[in-house]
């Protein structure tokens, strides 16, 4: 008896502070479920802590703007201090002059489409086979062991093969972003596909629900975030084989591009060229992950 | 009358006879359910208490038809059990909601399946809604609810279909004391109102006492039918019943039963169950 009063008194003030806290929660679910006659609440928002991770967010993005330019000047400062860099100046002068005769435009154009196509097929086969693999042991057991085989193989290794099977036109360097592309895309899916919670399939189950509906309601929409991964994956992974692909056999586009300013050492369009590349990398990236937010925003982040 | 033979006719609602359901585990057989043999009326609520292994999540799974038995008879209003059905609904321990879904087209889903037109869906889904206490969240995704919100969304999800049976899982085994009690409370609520029979598995020996008509205590290796204890206290179930001697002195038996259980044979499990 004595102990308690004792620990009571020497803690005196945190009791105090638990019976605000346990007061505020007890005060949640009364005012929301009022109506059911009191039950749980739902989880109570946090201003504080949304305010900090507010301030954090701006904070982030002031030291990303510091982070840019001073990356510009350093860039500047090392040109002007004698390496063979033109200055930025000299660059959006360079892009500028590029832009008004079309050849920017031309070249975004020509690696555009050829990543769109490669990329957009690769990815509408690889969500089938991939679900086919995921569903069916038949499909698996045919399709992993190439699959598998193949994602060893960087693309571009398959380059000279194709190119000499395909010819020089557009098919050989679509071929290969698109096997970039699907390779991602197939792996990432059939990980969602085998990964779906198996009690939410048997929640339908019970709920009456068969195997078509089964697989569209609830396999699909649970692998979609994996899917979405590895279309970003894939994306990425299909630019990247683009621009290596039209260094090596191209008539146009950024990566010929640049190939040929290497020939005139023309610096200006070589670094034009790579910021445009980066630049549309990071634009579609952006609008996958949009996409991606859109569609699994149901996801619970932990 | 230990000697039931196998699918014969019966009046109960559920009928459990001579259940066996074995797992292979690496060239070992185990035994997860070994004689079982349960009659639940109709409108019962019967709780299944036993501690872990006693195989009573895979008794419920054979019922609710998840699970095949490797010997014996699961029959549900005098059929065989084959694959899950509407009239049987399952509430899971891991509430199980489709998160991509609001709690309105969760509760709905089971209503799309049985071909509701969409006018009767979005009724019956909010009586359901409403029944459980969740209509100011009926727009609200699964991941903007706390624990209970979800096991109160899945209870409507299940009821919304009308299934005459309603099969439990350890339904609020993941959440705190304070709102199990609510939810019990609330559940036995929800059936006072809208009957149905309740096949409801826990390993807390209070809420089987709590909520049931009649506790079925099981015990481990081989999983059986240890006990079974009917439990006289009258409906509603307050906080008064929960704190009489009455209740006390059951929960206490059956804790005995759960807890200190003589090692015995299958044989006189069931036999000790038909008393």
């Amino acid at each position: 008896m004595t102990t308690s009063t004792y620990s009571v008194a020497r803690n005196g003030p945190e009791p105090g502070g638990d019976a605000v806290a346990a007061g505020t929660a007890a005060a949640v679910p009364v005012s929301t479920d009022g109506t059911s006659g009191g039950t749980d609440g739902p989880p109570s928002p946090r201003p504080t802590t949304r305010r900090r991770t507010m301030d954090k967010k701006s904070r982030l993005r002031l030291l990303n703007a510091f982070s840019i330019v001073m990356g510009i000047a350093t860039w500047w400062v090392m040109s002007l201090a004698g390496f063979q860099f033109p200055t930025p100046p000299e660059v959006v002068a360079k892009a500028g002059e590029m832009w008004s005769s079309g050849i920017l435009q031309e070249d975004i154009l020509a690696s555009l489409g050829r990543v769109l196509t490669g990329f957009l097929i690769g990815s509408a086969l690889a969500i089938p086979v991939g679900f086919l693999m995921g569903w069916y042991t038949v499909a698996r057991g045919l399709f992993e062991p190439w699959i598998q085989f193949f994602r060893t193989i960087p693309p571009l290794a398959l380059l000279p093969l194709v190119l000499v099977l395909m010819g020089i036109g557009e098919l050989p360097k679509v071929f290969v972003i698109f096997l970039a592309a699907f390779l991602a895309c197939v792996i990432s899916t059939y990980q969602g596909v085998v990964g779906v919670d198996k009690t939410l399939i048997n929640a339908a189950r019970v709920l009456g629900a068969k195997d078509g509906r089964i697989f569209a309601r609830v396999v699909v929409p649970a692998s979609t975030p994996f899917i979405l991964v590895g279309m970003r994956v894939g994306l990425g992974s299909a630019w990247a084989t683009l621009v290596a692909a039209e260094l090596l056999a191209a008539q146009a586009g950024l990566g010929y591009r640049m190939q040929q300013a290497q020939l005139y050492y023309d610096l200006a369009t070589i670094f034009v060229d790579i910021i445009a590349i980066g630049i549309l990398g990071l634009v579609m990236d952006r609008l996958l992950l949009l996409a991606e937010t859109k569609l699994t925003g149901w996801q619970e982040r932990r | 009358m230990t000697t039931t033979t196998p699918g014969q006719r019966t009046e109960a609602k559920i009928s459990v006879q001579d259940v066996r359901k074995t797992f292979d585990l690496k060239n070992e057989e185990f035994v997860a359910l070994e004689r079982v043999n349960l009659d639940i009326s109709d409108n019962e609520f019967v709780t299944v208490v036993g501690p872990s292994g006693c195989g009573k999540s895979t008794l419920m799974n054979i019922l609710a038809g998840l699970d095949e038995t490797t010997a014996g008879h699961a029959l549900v209003d005098g059929a065989e059990v084959s694959g899950p059905g509407p009239e049987r609904g399952v509430i899971f321990q891991q509430y199980a909601l489709f998160p991509w879904l609001t709690v309105r087209k969760n509760v709905e889903f089971g209503l799309k399946v049985a071909g509701y037109a969409k006018a009767e869906r979005r009724e019956r889904a909010e009586h359901f809604i409403k029944l459980v206490g969740l209509d100011q969240f009926a727009d609200a995704l699964p991941k903007m609810l706390s624990g209970g919100m979800k096991q109160r969304c899945a209870i409507a999800r299940a009821y919304a279909v009308d299934p005459s049976i309603l099969l439990m899982d350890e339904p609020f085994g993941a959440l705190d004391a304070l709102t199990r009690v609510r939810l019990q409370e609330q559940l036995l609520e929800t059936w006072s109102r809208e009957k149905r029979t309740v096949v409801f598995i826990t390993h807390d020996v209070d809420e089987a006492v709590f909520l049931a008509n009649r506790v079925v205590v099981m015990a481990a290796r081989p999983g059986r039918i240890y006990d079974v204890i009917d439990i006289d206290l009258p409906y509603p179930r307050t906080e008064e019943v929960r704190l009489s001697p009455e209740f006390a002195e059951l929960r206490n038996r059956i804790w005995t039963s759960v807890y200190h259980q003589t090692p015995g044979t299958a044989a006189d499990a069931s036999a000790t169950a038909r008393a």
